[in-house]
């Protein structure tokens, strides 16, 4: 059994910005191994030769030319904004970074 | 703000070895963006570049801008990197408006390009070998304007505005490795590796390499160890130093500073720290934390890149011969002294001697032009000396009529004025201002008849065989011809009338 406990489940929450009760991270810790094992049957499967495979399909080289194309205006790029203002995406600020 | 003691830097020193090592990120002058077709364009309308793929929006799939991964091998190239067969693009996950995504596209464990180096050379000649670690492909993030309290800090910040016109604009960010045995030299190693890079790009045609603009922008990565001591000390990261003599500087006193923490017997906290050009200080930004923990993995959005050998030769086949050898070959073919040579790059003047020389002057008469009357005006006018308007051809007629003795110094600067002024080439200009030199001797023999009855006791010491007494005579002719004789000439005929050998 994989070993995901409630500190890990606690930190991955944090990185992707979900808000978990502390309920929900005990439950999740030990979902999380279960689903951490499932996939780990699959690097079991494939053996040595097999290398790790990001794309399933055999593609590669898939360009654009170098041509300028479409652009919205900038009403159009704000009308799906929460809040807009001076032509620009309107966001809290964040105190912990720059 | 608080501000860090420091140790002088000659005690940092003394105590401590400085370990360096730079990101520098490039933005590519492409027309396109990285993985869409907007626009790539500085200084336009805010959110007027962007399209679905810059804005992240559901659904939408980026597709790879070619120019831009030729440009990136270029990059690659002319730092003597290894090109990868292939690889890939990754995503490098983080929360911050910069990226209306919430991921940047970047490459992690494969950049197109590995295992180079850059030899710089430093002001008095010393060449330093930078060993670099890698350059990668990725794409630009969105700019922040923080607004409300501080005037543009983030603290106290009430809100902040984005603007995604840069957001996807191709970025190459070049890696080195540590830089190990710099020591004293470290804050001039650091100004001369950021300026070679900045130079490469330009050369290759493949960024504007604005600094002003951030075309280029360096993270310098700073730490020091006690001498003798292999294991490297705890480093910072000082950001976005985005000034040849910012990176200088920023080096400098992050030594200093670290020294003094050192000193104190104090670990150096490993963080980022923001460089302050009006202070010439940096201060703590934030500490290293799992908040870095980006989570990169493939982007499943994109195939992967794959280089033949034989495109990466096509490509290389394209490179400018590179800044450094161009200079060395430049300054050899001249016959400048190092001290001239230096002057003509530091004044910018180096591509227009070449095209005069090309055009066909000689390669001191292009100089001398360039870097007197020319650097003059430049500077007086407050633009970049190619940036006058005088062309190669100009200067290789102007010089011509000097040497023909058609018209002298003086008369060219004149000269000079009126191809500014549009009126026409120097040979029009000479006609219409009548400014030929007095060639005919009859009236310049009047004018040394005048002189020498004016000053007889010079003509007698000259007579004296006092030649160097000549000027004064040669003065007041040039005087009553307004300066419109052959100096040369008059001092001939002043020294035939006298009868001395010259």
């Amino acid at each position: 059994m994989a070993a995901i406990n409630r500190d890990d489940v606690a930190h991955l929450a944090r990185l992707a910005h979900i808000e978990m009760s502390a309920e929900e991270l005990d439950r999740m810790a030990g979902e999380l191994a279960v689903i951490v094992d499932s996939v780990k049957s699959v690097s079991e499967a494939a053996g040595d030769d097999v290398p790790a495979t990001s794309h399933p399909i055999p593609l590669s080289n898939v360009f654009r030319e170098d041509v300028v194309g479409h652009t919205f205006t900038a009403e159009q790029a704000l009308s799906g904004a929460p809040d807009a203002a001076e032509d620009r995406f309107k966001v809290p600020a964040i105190l912990d970074e720059d | 703000m608080s501000t860090d003691t420091i140790l002088s830097f000659e005690e940092a020193m003394e105590k401590y070895d400085p370990v360096l090592g730079f990101e520098v990120h490039v933005e590519l002058n492409t027309k396109t963006k990285m993985f869409s077709s907007a626009p790539n364009v500085f200084g336009d309308e805010p959110n007027t570049n962007v399209n679905e793929v810059d804005l992240g929006l559901p659904g939408v799939l980026p597709v790879v801008n070619k120019a831009a991964v030729e440009s990136s091998i270029k990059i690659g190239l002319a730092l003597n990197c290894k090109i990868a067969e292939s690889c890939r693009f990754a995503r490098k996950n983080y929360f911050y408006p910069d990226t209306p995504k919430n991921f940047q596209t970047s490459q992690y464990d494969e950049p197109i390009a590995y295992d180079g180096y850059l030899d710089i050379e430093l002001e008095d000649g010393t060449v330093f070998r930078v060993e670099i670690e890698r350059a990668h492909m990725e794409e630009d993030a969105g700019k922040l304007t923080h607004m409300g309290g501080a005037a543009g800090r983030i603290q106290g910040a009430d809100y902040s505005l984005v603007d995604y016109n840069r957001a996807g604009v191709p970025l190459v960010e070049i890696v080195t490795k540590p830089i190990q045995g710099a020591g004293s030299r470290a804050p001039e190693l650091a100004k001369a590796y950021v300026s070679a890079i900045r130079e490469i790009v330009k050369n290759l045609g493949v960024s504007d390499a604005r600094m002003e603009r951030g075309n280029v922008r360096c993270d310098a990565n700073v730490s020091l160890r006690p001498h003798g001591q292999e294991r490297f000390g705890i480093r910072s990261e000082t950001k976005n130093v985005n000034s040849l003599r910012a990176v200088e500087h920023a080096v400098r006193y992050e030594i200093q500073r670290h020294a003094a923490v050192l000193d104190s017997g104090q670990p150096v906290i490993q963080e980022t720290r923001h460089w302050h050009e009006d202070t010439r200080t940096t201060t703590s930004g934030r500490a290293k934390s799992d908040a870095d923990d980006y989570r990169y993995f493939p982007e499943p959005d994109l195939v992967p890149v794959v280089a033949s050998r034989e495109w990466v030769e096509e490509l290389r086949a394209t490179l400018p011969e590179p800044p450094a050898e161009r200079r060395k070959r430049l300054k050899e073919a001249w016959g400048y002294s190092d001290l001239e040579f230096r002057d003509v790059v530091n004044a910018g003047v180096m591509d227009s001697i070449e095209e005069t020389v090309a055009a066909g002057a000689s390669a001191s008469a292009a100089r001398k032009w360039w870097m007197g009357e020319i650097v003059g005006r430049a500077k007086t006018a407050d633009v970049d000396p190619a940036e006058l308007g005088v062309s190669p051809q100009t200067i290789v007629e102007l010089n011509g009529l000097v040497e023909e003795g058609k018209i002298n110094n003086k008369m060219a600067s004149q000269v000079l004025d009126g191809v500014l002024a549009g009126e026409g080439t120097p040979a029009e200009i000479v006609e219409k201002r009548g400014l030929a030199v007095v060639s005919d001797d009859g009236p310049l023999l009047e004018a040394i008849d005048a002189a020498l009855a004016a000053q007889p006791d010079v003509a007698e010491k000259i007579r004296g065989g006092k030649v160097q007494a000549i000027g004064a005579i040669v003065g007041g002719v040039m005087k009553a011809t307004r300066g419109q004789a052959d100096a040369g000439r008059v001092r001939e005929l002043i020294l035939e009338k006298l009868g001395v050998e010259g």
